[in-house]
């Protein structure tokens, strides 16, 4: 119940980035503010203020009020508010990669757990293959592939820049991860009572698929999506990390940290805070996998119980 | 047993076959995309291009673009990094690879370690409060991205507390040969190696602990409980023992995407000169032929591991043979 709070506060905050950059900030999260200036204890201090030794400049640290909170980076852009709009873009590529990986998992997982045969032997053998890969490998060369020139099949123009690149490429390597549980699953509900019942009734195949079969492997798949979100949000950080994520000028909290790498042994709060809010939105996004699985999953509550007797 | 091995090895030179086609559709054959400006990387001039074209076959069928790919990188072993002209791709990976090789090893020494003892201990401790505080130390510990823990790692050791007692001894980031100072290999791995093996700690210490809970209704844990055995010996001789079958299989996969490249994130945030490293200096760059010879080497080297694995499991497990 508290991470599902958690979640929600996380999600608001991040809502609310555009409120918090025009109306507390007072500062464009985007555009670098080098001669800018913000007011602490009634002085007016620089946001960049130039090195005693002379030699360069440092940014300042967490002001710990609304202008700068959480002090600015090596561009004189506020920390916090860079911090919720790339909370934004790395909970739209976590959720949409996501998506794009169960829905994607869902189809090519009933095609090959129904049609059985051939197609399931084809499909089976390149999921095992796409799995085999070490995630961070595939995501990297085809980040690599995709970030010169974008993506084009057909009519669909991905511009390299665009968000949807990530999300495409994580949302890709993630197919497997998927697929797997719910080609099983379906081979499972395939030899169920109620599905022979159906097949004598002369049921026809898309009836079969569409409204007994889909259904009951549409549970597993929820279980997994949060974990899944998790997954992605992770992958996404790190992509952005190495740069090959998330392009700028857009934030995400894994480029934050990447910002923050340079600056991490003066100014450690920028790349801090960005980790921080992962590793608690990661965190959150497990402890409800698990909830919504007790939930859906009766058995396995059942299965505590008798355990629970069993030590009685 | 010899029968297995053939059939196992098949079935590997047919999936290292696919890999290979995978990679070479990822880099050549991606829709909307020139592999020659992509090799030649930002703001090539037309001669290079055209040279690139002609020396990768760009301008023949897809198929012998593939054989001429795979002569070059398999065969000939002849591939040139292009933001470093001159510099053969190969030979820096071999120089790399016994650097990640030891941060991998040492960790993984950690994380089976450190995860069975969390396991074990969280499973005898079932119905204390002892129990779901280490399950949530071990959530934690997955939920921390690597390479912001090796950063804060960093600001502790190498700055923060860098001049206390407890990190005076941490040396500057960066790598020393075991075979050059074995203590100075030691010293630089250190933080590396613990680092990278939190996330495994915490993922097998749950999964460790699961399996355990699992077992607890088995005949077998009955019957050795209805033997007399101690609950002691019931615990690690009979329970953690069956549980180790899916900590074994998961430890082989994870190892080998460590060592293919996995480990790069560590290998960045510390400086060690290793594989990842390697792939991770050509991404600024975008350096097409080292990239796509690293990727090549990396998914070869996890499905010749997976291979041998499966054999050895055969070797020590006759039922897993027939599978």
């Amino acid at each position: 119940m508290l991470s599902l709070v958690i979640l929600l506060v996380i999600i608001i905050a991040t809502l609310l980035a555009p409120v918090y950059a025009s109306k507390i900030a007072k500062t464009d999260p985007f555009a670098s503010n080098l001669s800018g200036t913000v007011v602490i204890n009634g002085q007016t201090v620089p946001v960049i203020q130039p090195n005693p030794s002379g030699l360069g400049s440092t940014p300042i640290g967490p002001t710990w009020q609304a202008q700068y909170f959480l002090g600015a980076d090596t561009q004189g852009r506020d920390v916090a508010a860079r911090l919720l709009y790339g909370g934004r873009a790395s909970l739209i590529v976590g959720v949409a990669s996501a998506l794009v990986a169960c829905l994607i998992a869902t189809i090519v997982g009933l095609l090959a757990g129904f049609s059985g045969g051939v197609v399931d032997a084809t499909i089976s053998r390149l999921l095992d293959i796409v799995w085999a890969f070490p995630i961070y490998l595939l995501a990297i060369a085809l980040s690599t592939v995709l970030l010169v020139q974008g993506l084009s099949i057909g009519p669909i123009e991905v511009d390299p820049g665009s968000l949807w690149l990530p999300v495409i490429i994580i949302g890709f390597v993630f197919v497997p991860y998927v697929a797997r549980p719910v080609r099983g699953e379906v081979l499972s509900v395939r030899r169920r009572d109620y599905v022979e019942a159906a097949i004598a009734q002369g049921a026809r195949r898309r009836r079969l698929l569409f409204k007994e079969i889909l259904p009951n492997v549409l549970p597993s798949v929820i279980v997994i999506f949060p974990l899944m979100i998790a997954a992605c949000i992770l992958t996404e950080s790190a992509l952005s990390f190495l740069s090959i994520g998330v392009q700028p000028p857009q934030a995400s909290w894994g480029t934050i940290i990447n910002d923050g790498q340079a600056q991490l042994y003066t100014r450690p709060m920028v790349s801090i805070s960005a980790g921080l809010m992962i590793a608690v939105t990661i965190l959150v996004l497990n402890i409800l996998g698990d909830g919504v699985r007790d939930a859906l999953d009766p058995r396995a509550k059942l299965r505590l119980r008798r355990r629970k007797r069993a030590q009685a | 047993m010899i029968a297995f091995a053939l059939r196992r090895i098949a079935s590997m030179i047919v999936v290292l076959f696919a890999l290979s086609v995978i990679v070479f559709l990822i880099f050549f054959a991606t829709p909307g995309i020139d592999p020659a400006r992509q090799m030649a990387g930002r703001n090539a001039t037309p001669e290079t291009l055209a040279a690139i074209r002609s020396n990768f076959g760009l301008d023949r069928p897809l198929p012998v673009q593939y054989l001429t790919m795979m002569d070059r990188i398999v065969v000939k072993r002849d591939i040139e990094s292009y933001s470093n002209r001159g510099v053969q791709v190969i030979p820096q990976i071999i120089a790399a690879a016994p650097v990640t090789f030891s941060l991998v090893f040492g960790a993984a020494v950690i994380w089976i370690f450190a995860s069975i003892s969390i396991g074990l201990l969280a499973a005898s401790l079932r119905g204390t409060i002892w129990d779901p505080l280490l399950m949530g130390v071990s959530l934690i510990g997955v939920a921390l991205p690597v390479f912001w823990l090796g950063e804060v790692a960093n600001l502790v050791t190498q700055q923060r507390f860098h001049d206390t007692f407890l990190f005076s001894w941490v040396p500057p980031l960066g790598y020393v040969p075991l075979t050059e100072d074995p203590i100075g290999w030691f010293t630089h791995l250190v933080i590396p190696w613990l680092v990278l093996s939190v996330l495994f700690v915490g993922f097998y210490a749950r999964v460790l602990r699961s399996d355990i809970v699992n077992s607890e209704n088995e005949d077998y844990v009955r019957t050795a409980r209805s033997k007399g055995i101690s609950e002691r010996r019931v615990l690690i001789r009979h329970q953690l023992r069956t549980s180790m079958i899916t900590f074994v299989s998961l430890f082989g996969l994870d190892f080998a995407a460590l060592v293919a490249g996995g480990a790069l994130l560590v290998e960045v945030v510390f400086g060690l000169p290793g594989v990842g490293r390697l792939t991770y200096l050509s991404l600024a760059g975008l350096d097409l032929p080292v990239i796509m010879t690293t990727v090549l080497y990396g998914a070869f080297f996890i499905v010749v591991a997976s291979a041998i694995v499966d054999i050895l499991y055969a070797f020590l497990d006759p039922r897993t043979r027939t599978a």
